[in-house]
């Protein structure tokens, strides 16, 4: 239990590099989700719009659940050597999964008479995605954005092993940093995995639509 | 740190061109290993994936009861589970290796903490879908309490409960890769060894796809119990 106290104390005489290495964690976090973000958003909306591409879906998010991190980290090493593109490549098809296959069936389940009245109205294919589908399906989107996030910033702490650098790098460092650096590494990325999740369900109760009652 | 992982395997030097010069796969390596390296790390992974799963569906099963049953304490098993399935796989490792040390026990009481969330959302969402008025009808034709919950609530949750079974056993499947940073068992041992021996591509290829083949078959051989448990239920859309 000493390694607890030890692992505050030394929280308390490094933070600098704590924070440093907090940065890169982020850094590289931040990249992977956005790139995620980029790529399977768009592909998920619209496929969940069309109502088409359901084995798509559900097989991204059966494959990309049977894909360990290490696995596609240590593939990635084989691939391209180690550095930025092996753990950006190995963080970004992670972070896909979940958001393109929530986005996919939050769109997917809008009611549909309310989609076709907004069609009724006049409305163009894009506008009802992007008001009338978008909108209501954002909570499941943005509980899909949080599992990827999760995932993202626990694989990030594997990368180091692939010189992806962040908190992950002190943690399989225990030859410089001890037993004291690791756990408080690991309570360090604990913390910020913690703080995102519960930064996005934030996010996602405040899309949540208000229940207002029907008079 | 990196333990040392398993035997340490001859893979330059004695092997063939293809070992020597790292191939992309070399066959004749995999046929050598097979009965020394791959299958014995293949069915320490079987074991912790199954360990981990029992233990965490018992778990989250009694969670689930009183969850169930006292709706007030919901929200913080909910929280707690969710807590726990945020913590990075290789940080929670760690934070366990002070109290429970190197050992297969660090590693399964991670591993269960990872199937908690998943299991326990399932299995109470699905209590909760079961309609009130069938409940009523079961307690109004003379079911006790228990009758009730055993013969019409559980039946009916069971699709909801065993589509969370899947995605927890290939879940655990994949994360027990990680554990090889902690003791030198299951799949992720090999790829340890590899990556320490100038990235032997072989064995981190032969290895990978062997947790991805096992995540797929298990994951197969859980849907068949889904149709053998659930036949009611029509198949054809993914859980």
């Amino acid at each position: 239990m000493n390694t607890f106290v030890d692992a505050f104390r030394f929280i308390g005489d490094n933070p600098h590099l704590l924070l440093v290495k907090t940065a890169e964690h982020l850094e590289l976090s931040g990249a992977a989700l956005g790139i995620g973000l980029l790529l399977s958003l768009p592909i998920g909306l619209w496929l969940g719009h069309l109502h088409r591409g359901l084995f798509l879906a559900a097989s991204v998010s059966n494959v990309g659940r049977a894909l360990p991190s290490l696995v596609l980290i240590a593939f990635g090493i084989t691939v391209f050597g180690i550095g930025f593109w092996n753990n950006t490549v190995a963080l970004v098809v992670l972070a896909v999964p979940p958001i393109l296959t929530n986005a996919y069936f939050a769109v997917d389940a809008v009611d549909r008479d309310v989609v076709d009245a907004a069609r009724g109205m006049g409305m163009t294919e894009l506008g009802v995605l992007m008001r009338i589908e978008l909108p209501l399906a954002l909570p499941l989107v943005f509980a899909g954005i949080r599992i990827s996030a999760i995932f993202v910033i626990a694989t990030a702490t594997i990368a180091a092993i692939a010189g992806g650098g962040g908190l992950g790098a002190i943690i399989v460092n225990r030859a410089s940093y001890g037993d004291a650096g690791v756990l408080a590494a690991s309570l360090c990325v604990s913390a910020l995995a913690f703080l995102a999740a519960m930064l996005l369900s934030l996010v996602k109760k405040a899309a949540s639509p208000r229940q207002t009652p029907v008079p | 740190m990196i333990v040392a992982a398993g035997p340490v395997i001859p893979n330059f030097g004695t092997g063939s061109s293809c070992e020597v010069n790292n191939g992309w796969f070399c066959t004749d390596w995999v046929r050598q290993h097979w009965s020394d390296t791959l299958q014995p790390a293949l069915i320490q992974h079987i074991e912790l994936t199954v360990i981990a799963v029992s233990i965490g569906f018992v778990i989250a099963f009694a969670l689930a009861l009183a969850g169930f049953r006292y709706r007030l304490l919901d929200p913080p098993i909910g929280f707690v589970s969710d807590f726990l399935y945020t913590i990075p796989s290789l940080a929670l490792f760690q934070i366990l290796l002070p109290i429970t040390g190197i050992s297969v026990t660090t590693v399964e009481i991670a591993l269960v903490s990872y199937t908690l969330l998943i299991l326990y959302r399932n299995m109470i969402e699905g209590l909760r879908a079961v309609p009130a008025e069938i409940v009523d009808v079961a307690r109004g034709s003379g079911f006790t309490r228990i009758q009730t919950f055993t013969r019409v609530e559980l039946p009916l949750a069971l699709p909801t409960i065993l589509a969370g079974l899947r995605i927890a056993t290939v879940s655990t499947v994949s994360i027990a890769t990680v554990a090889s940073f902690v003791v030198a068992k299951g799949l992720g041992a090999p790829i340890f060894t590899a990556l320490g021996q100038d990235v032997f591509k072989t064995e981190i290829f032969m290895a990978g796809g062997m947790v991805v083949a096992l995540a797929l078959v298990a994951d197969g051989l859980l849907v068949l119990l889904q149709r053998a448990l659930t036949p009611w239920v029509r198949f054809g859309r993914s859980a």
